[in-house]
């Protein structure tokens, strides 16, 4: 698993529906754990519930595997109703957060489980050969008589991730797979379930708080924030095209400057920050005059200037520096933006730099880079 | 002071009392078993195995607690697992504690007593009058082997609800969903999984159970009217009656002896099941 490097193209998921939550609310007394969840998964693709704990995702997966009925709305898979069909009826497979293996079970026999409760029986070789294989695939062979205990984190990890899809489920659900593994490994499971998730042609719906996570492994994001959906779309989509401050500041690190619009044009809008300053920017969305708004700008898209010589762009101090290696993150400030983060390519260190704290720079940024949103 | 000095040190207070409360007397006990009983009761010196050669004649106890402590356990353990099971699965939070302490409300009554209210609900006035009134005649409850039965379930259930409860309350709920998920519907998710996992419950509850009724006399006293009597009945006759402390102290030997062999095979037992467990602790 450490010589991973390489990802297939992704297939194109399918556009045939696997699984539909159409106006799902699950409350649970007076808390609203899922507000009017609307969502379609397509057969074959990889989808994430990212948001904070408590935003409803895993109750939206929770709901998916049968665990939870849906106070309103209908939960579909393939296109029938199952808001009240129990866990066990359901070609769904999930993998728990810690992975619930069966303690008093071997590796092969945790495995085999799924497939010796199916009716009518399977054969004792039929199972035998299909636990051999999913071994095989998940690179645990040799690991058949071992006690669970007996395995490491990520071995766990993967006889988790085997003992669901052994099965062969018309979806495969992940709760937080990877958080309990180290910094190093959880990288390297990333790398692995995507393979897995390609070669297998399973639908995976994965549930994260890990922004990273989700944008390095998913065909498509599904952001959540107090039981609702705030967006869906694929990764690149969410961060270039965020459809508010909340999906901008959860995928990715931003820049923000609140303010009002005070001109709204063809291409650009203008916004008035609180100190009189106004900067430009797209609008993503509608935006409307007067409108209370944020100016996202990413910290990678800001440069940093030495040079007197040119007259664009706002002056500020480095308050502080973080070498990252590839690049250099700056903390800067301006007396009217305050601080903001700007983090600069090793190369025009190289050109301009190094900058030092307390220097006075010039930081500017395209138009086009600064992006206006809802404030909400 | 070194860590194996403070060890010892830490030791000796249970080990003073295990000498002074345990090793001594059994050794008296066994010392005694080879003696005579004194013309007025009570013991003589002398190396004998007279009074093992007349062990057969207390025969019918030693048989009444052999068949009626397993029994006992056992019927214990069948009413008790869905008692613990229910608690520790089933019941929401608020209604938890309430229950839990009705199970212990019996121990705060001497079992003296509560064993007196046996006597009277399978005495003739009894469960026997209300089974008469609805035209079922001729049933004897007291003082027979099942009144006795009736006696050691009741008196011993909480000792055998406890630790399947406690086990059943650990076991971790996300197991049964896993099983759940992966198709098991839900008594064979029960078989599994539910009641491997409450092998240690069940085994510490037995092992409980089974060596106190191997001790009992009060219930068989009181219940058994004479009749149904345990080895702990034949002791009490012994040696506060017939004054005979050499047989007594023989037959209580004998009865240390049994008890032995069965927790050892027990404990095998239930090693071979727990064998690939690093969970099992049995006691």
């Amino acid at each position: 698993m450490t010589d991973a490097g390489y990802i297939p193209e992704s297939d194109q998921p399918s556009d045939t529906i696997i699984a539909e939550l159409r106006s799902v609310s699950k409350h649970f007394g007076d808390v609203v754990a899922a507000d009017n969840l609307n969502l379609s998964i397509r057969k074959g693709e990889f989808l994430s519930f990212l948001g904070p704990s408590g935003c409803g995702k895993t109750t939206a997966l929770r709901m998916l595997a049968g665990f939870e009925a849906p106070t309103s709305g209908d939960v579909l898979l393939d296109s029938e109703v199952v808001n009240n069909l129990e866990a066990h009826r359901r070609p769904v497979n999930m993998v728990f957060q810690h992975y619930a293996l069966f303690p008093h079970l071997t590796v092969e026999q945790n495995i085999g489980y799924g497939l010796r409760q199916q009716r009518p029986r399977l054969a004792k070789p039929v199972i035998a050969e299909k636990v051999r294989k999913t071994l095989e695939l998940v690179r645990l062979d040799g690991f058949e008589k071992r006690r669970i205990w007996e395995m490491s984190g990520g071995q766990q990890q993967r006889v988790a991730l085997a003992r669901a899809i052994v099965n062969e489920p018309k979806l495969l659900l992940l709760d937080e797979p990877l958080a309990a593994l180290d910094r190093k490994l959880r990288k390297e499971m990333q790398i692995e379930l995507q393979n897995l998730q390609r070669s297998l042609g399973i639908t995976f719906v994965l549930v994260t708080h890990d922004q990273e996570e989700a944008l390095s492994m998913s065909d498509r994001i599904c952001i959540m924030r107090d039981g609702r959906i705030v967006q869906i779309g694929s990764p690149r989509d969410l961060y270039d095209q965020p459809k508010n401050r909340y999906v901008a500041g959860f995928v990715g690190t931003s820049n923000f400057f609140d303010g009002k619009v005070s001109g709204t044009g063809r291409d650009h809008v203008s916004v008035t920050l609180a100190g009189g300053l106004i900067l430009e920017g797209v609008a993503v969305g509608d935006i409307a005059n007067g409108q209370d708004v944020c100016v996202s700008v990413r910290p990678e898209q800001i440069r940093l200037n030495r040079s007197p010589d040119k007259k664009e762009g706002f002056p500020v101090t480095v308050s502080n520096r973080i070498f990252l290696g590839e690049h250099t993150e700056y903390l800067v400030k301006h007396e009217s933006l305050g601080e903001f983060l700007v983090l600069t390519p090793r190369q025009t260190e190289l050109n301009d730099g190094p900058f030092n704290t307390g220097d006075t720079l010039l930081a500017s940024w395209d138009p086009g880079a600064a992006l206006i949103l809802d404030r909400a | 002071m070194t860590q194996r000095t403070r060890n010892w040190l830490l030791l000796a207070p249970a080990g003073t009392w295990f000498l002074v409360m345990l090793i001594v007397p059994l050794t008296v006990v066994l010392i005694y078993s080879f003696g005579e009983r004194a013309t007025a009761g009570g013991y003589s010196p002398a190396f004998t195995f007279e009074q093992y050669a007349n062990l057969p004649a207390r025969w019918a106890a030693f048989k009444n607690t052999m068949v009626l402590a397993p029994v006992g356990t056992l019927a214990a353990l069948l009413i008790a697992y869905p008692v613990a099971y229910f608690l520790a699965v089933r019941v929401s939070p608020k209604w938890k504690t309430i229950l839990l302490v009705l199970v212990i409300v019996p121990f705060w009554t001497s079992i003296l007593i509560r064993s007196y209210a046996w006597i009277f609900l399978l005495g003739g006035r009894g469960i026997p009058a209300l089974l008469e009134w609805i035209g079922i005649e001729g049933v004897r409850l007291i003082n027979t082997p099942f009144s006795v039965l009736i006696g050691i379930i009741y008196g011993y259930l909480p000792l055998m609800v406890f630790p399947i409860y406690v086990n059943l309350e650990r076991l971790d709920k996300r197991l049964l969903e896993a099983s759940s998920d992966l198709g098991a519907k839900p008594w064979r998710t029960f078989i599994q999984i539910t009641l491997p996992m409450s092998i240690p419950g069940i085994a510490t509850g037995c092992m409980l159970v089974f060596i106190l009724l191997m001790g009992e006399f009060l219930i068989p006293a009181l219940l058994g009217g004479g009749k149904v009597f345990f080895v702990g009945n034949a002791l009490v006759d012994l040696f506060l009656q017939s004054r005979n402390w050499p047989y007594g102290s023989a037959v209580a030997v004998t009865l240390v002896v049994v008890m032995l062999i069965t927790v050892t095979i027990y404990m095998r037992l239930i090693k071979r099941l727990g064998a690939h467990r690093e969970d099992v602790s049995l006691m």
